[in-house]
């Protein structure tokens, strides 16, 4: 959907000239959001808005659509790119319906359906519309006018995002719910989308393909989990921090490393079935559930041998079940609170579903990096050993 | 005392001649408005061409307003206007001139850059980007430079009764001739007080005109 081939910027200064972007090549596929990043002064914005042309590029591609950008009328371009500013932006004269309707009032929208797409908008946003439709930008905080400046770049529903930090001025629990709330729009609207961050575990939340410059160039290009699990240099192991490994279980579901195979027992059933249980599956605990399936509580090994009765007359307390949906940082932050081995998962209904192990979850980010070894370790066909593919250009 | 009583029995001469000098003073002015707004906008478009035009523009403020009537004079006697109405309301109009466009110069470029790229991100025009966002921005300087006109140039018609302007000037030039003190006082309190009524009346409309979200 968006290509950039060989795409440079050198701006002429007092001082010289400045290379803000060199020979910058990616292709992000429609519907996917590509976060580029970067410490600040890399090129980010320039890159960006050499995409919607308002900088020149000085040299290069870019494709939009498979059209070359050059053949386009600048303006008509822009109308089917929304756009969000680093600087916010917000007309001061304007309401915040005024503002929002700016691209479909161009449009010849008439304004009821204006309305009605602000109200919308500001509703995703969490904004209230009743509160804030009528309030001019200088009334609203700052997280509130940069929420409001993402409202009014998909007032009109373009197919493409250009966003330059949306959320930098947002306070950290506000930008986790505007981001969820981000993310499930995407899911439905599947835009194609290019977004400034220069905060990694933003990155990591919203990207399907990030982007990471360094003076101008285009460092490594690659999934979120490739470039935490193989960051291709150590400018970049460094930019996305000591914690990598730890930050990849925020990529990961509790369902990814799911033992679905994990054995458990009804209350009434007798110690023995369970103690049966554990031998076949090799494991000292087993999940006590109630008649519907629900986990009650856990039988160790080590406490059922040589009793007898009912399972569960010998039930411990049971480490707090997580969700299969949930995001594994939870869940693994979990367990290191309560000190658990492994946690019982549960799906909506609050049936157990299996268990997450350490082992299981070590193991699962562990994988990566063994294909890499293993790769590495195998000769090519010319004999010499072929390096894991870091980097994913415009080739691909 | 004697002032006062000059005053009553005169109140309709004055009354003419108030409306006179405004007449002057508001067609000059308005027609300013609508040359000094356009030439603010456009010499934005270009640095040195701006420089140039608010010089020269800056260079008539300086002129003493009887040495530019007397330029005005024979110029304008060869369509036969030399003097009265006509000389007065072009004078009015160059002394205008400088207020106008270089606060709508001033205003345009001091729009914040960021509103600008917005604008020019989302699409806009540059036609739209005036209209809709650059030029209600800059109402707020742009009346200022208006009141500032209108003021200065409220005095500068008084001189405007030595070439047969009318106005309220043709009290302070006959009260001198005469050596009428009631005359020449009761013409200038009328001139001081309808330079003051007329700068709170535009600063209402100033008020008016700029946008709600940007009032202070
Ligand atoms: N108009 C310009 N003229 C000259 N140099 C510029 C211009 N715009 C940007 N630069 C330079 O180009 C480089 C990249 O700037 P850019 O704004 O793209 O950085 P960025 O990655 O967006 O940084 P930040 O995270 O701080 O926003 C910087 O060194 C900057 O000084
Ligand atoms: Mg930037």
């Amino acid at each position: 959907m968006i290509t950039l081939d060989n795409l440079t910027k050198i701006f002429n200064t007092s001082m010289g000239p400045v290379t803000a972007a060199d020979r910058v090549c990616m292709e992000v596929a429609e519907g996917e959001v590509c976060v580029l990043l970067g410490p600040s002064g890399c090129g980010k914005t320039t890159t960006l808005k050499m995409v919607n042309r308002l900088i020149e590029k000085t040299s290069g591609k870019i494709l939009v659509g498979g059209r070359d950008t050059d053949t386009i009328d600048a303006v008509e371009l822009r109308r089917t790119m929304g756009y969000v500013i680093q600087q916010i932006g917000l007309f001061p004269n304007m309401t915040v319906e005024e503002n929002i309707g700016v691209v479909p009032r161009m449009l010849g929208w008439d304004s009821q359906r204006i309305r009605k797409r602000a109200v919308e908008l500001l509703e995703m946003m969490a904004l209230s519309p009743a509160v804030f439709l009528r309030r001019y930008p200088r009334e609203l905080s700052g997280g509130q006018q940069q929420r409001v400046g993402v409202a009014r770049a998909l007032a009109a529903d373009p197919p493409v995002l250009i966003m330059d930090e949306p959320f930098g001025a947002i306070d950290p629990i506000n930008r986790e719910v505007i981001q969820d709330e981000f993310l499930k729009m995407q899911q439905t609207l599947r835009k194609t989308i290019l977004f400034v961050s220069h905060d990694i575990d933003e990155a990591v939340k919203m990207a399907d393909k990030i982007a990471i410059f360094r003076g101008g160039k285009l460092e490594q290009f690659d999934s979120p989990d490739n470039v935490l699990a193989h960051p291709a240099n150590s400018f970049i192991a460094d930019f996305v921090g000591g914690d990598r490994t730890l930050k990849r279980l925020r990529l990961l579901k509790v369902r990814d490393v799911l033992n679905a195979d994990s054995p458990s027992v009804r209350a009434d059933e007798s110690l023995d079935i369970a103690v049966r249980r554990m031998h076949e599956h090799d494991q000292g605990h087993i999940v006590v559930t109630d008649q519907d399936g629900r986990p009650t509580g856990c039988v160790l090994l080590a406490d059922a041998v040589g009793r007898h009765g009912a399972a569960g007359d010998h039930a411990r307390a049971l480490p707090s079940p997580v969700r299969l949906d949930a995001d594994l940082r939870g869940a693994v932050s979990s367990m290191f609170t309560h000190d658990a081995e492994w946690l019982p998962c549960v799906d909506e209904a609050g049936i157990f579903r299996g268990q997450i192990t350490q082992r299981g979850i070590t193991h699962r980010l562990g994988d990566t990096y063994r294909a890499a070894a293993h790769a590495a370790a195998v000769p090519a066909d010319d004999g010499r050993p072929v390096a894991p593919q870091h980097f994913r250009g415009a080739a691909e | 005392m004697e002032t006062l009583r000059f005053i009553g029995d005169n109140a309709s001469l004055i009354l003419y001649l108030t409306v006179q000098h405004i007449s002057i003073v508001g067609v000059a002015v308005g027609l300013a408005i609508l040359t000094g707004v356009p030439i603010g906008i456009a010499i934005t478009q270009n640095r040195r061409v701006a420089d140039a035009v608010l010089y020269v523009a800056a260079i008539i403020m300086t002129i003493p307003s009887v040495a530019l009537f007397g330029i005005l004079m024979p110029v304008l006697s060869l369509t036969g206007h030399g003097i009265g109405y006509l000389p007065a309301v072009i004078a009015v109009l160059l002394y205008s001139q400088l207020p106008i466009i270089r606060n709508t110069y001033t205003a345009i470029t001091n729009v914040d850059p960021a509103l600008r790229e917005a604008a020019r991100g989302m699409g806009m025009r540059p036609w739209q980007r005036l209209w809709r966002v650059e030029i209600p921005l800059a109402v707020p300087v742009i009346m200022a430079g208006v009141r500032v006109a209108v003021v200065i140039n409220i005095g500068i018609t008084a001189i405007a009764a030595y070439i047969g302007a009318g106005g309220l000037g043709t009290l302070i030039s006959r009260g001198i001739s005469q050596t009428d003190q009631r005359q020449l006082v009761a013409g200038a309190l009328a001139v001081s007080l309808l330079a003051i009524v007329a700068d709170y009346a535009l600063l209402w409309t100033q008020r008016r005109l700029t946008p709600a979200g940007v009032r202070a």
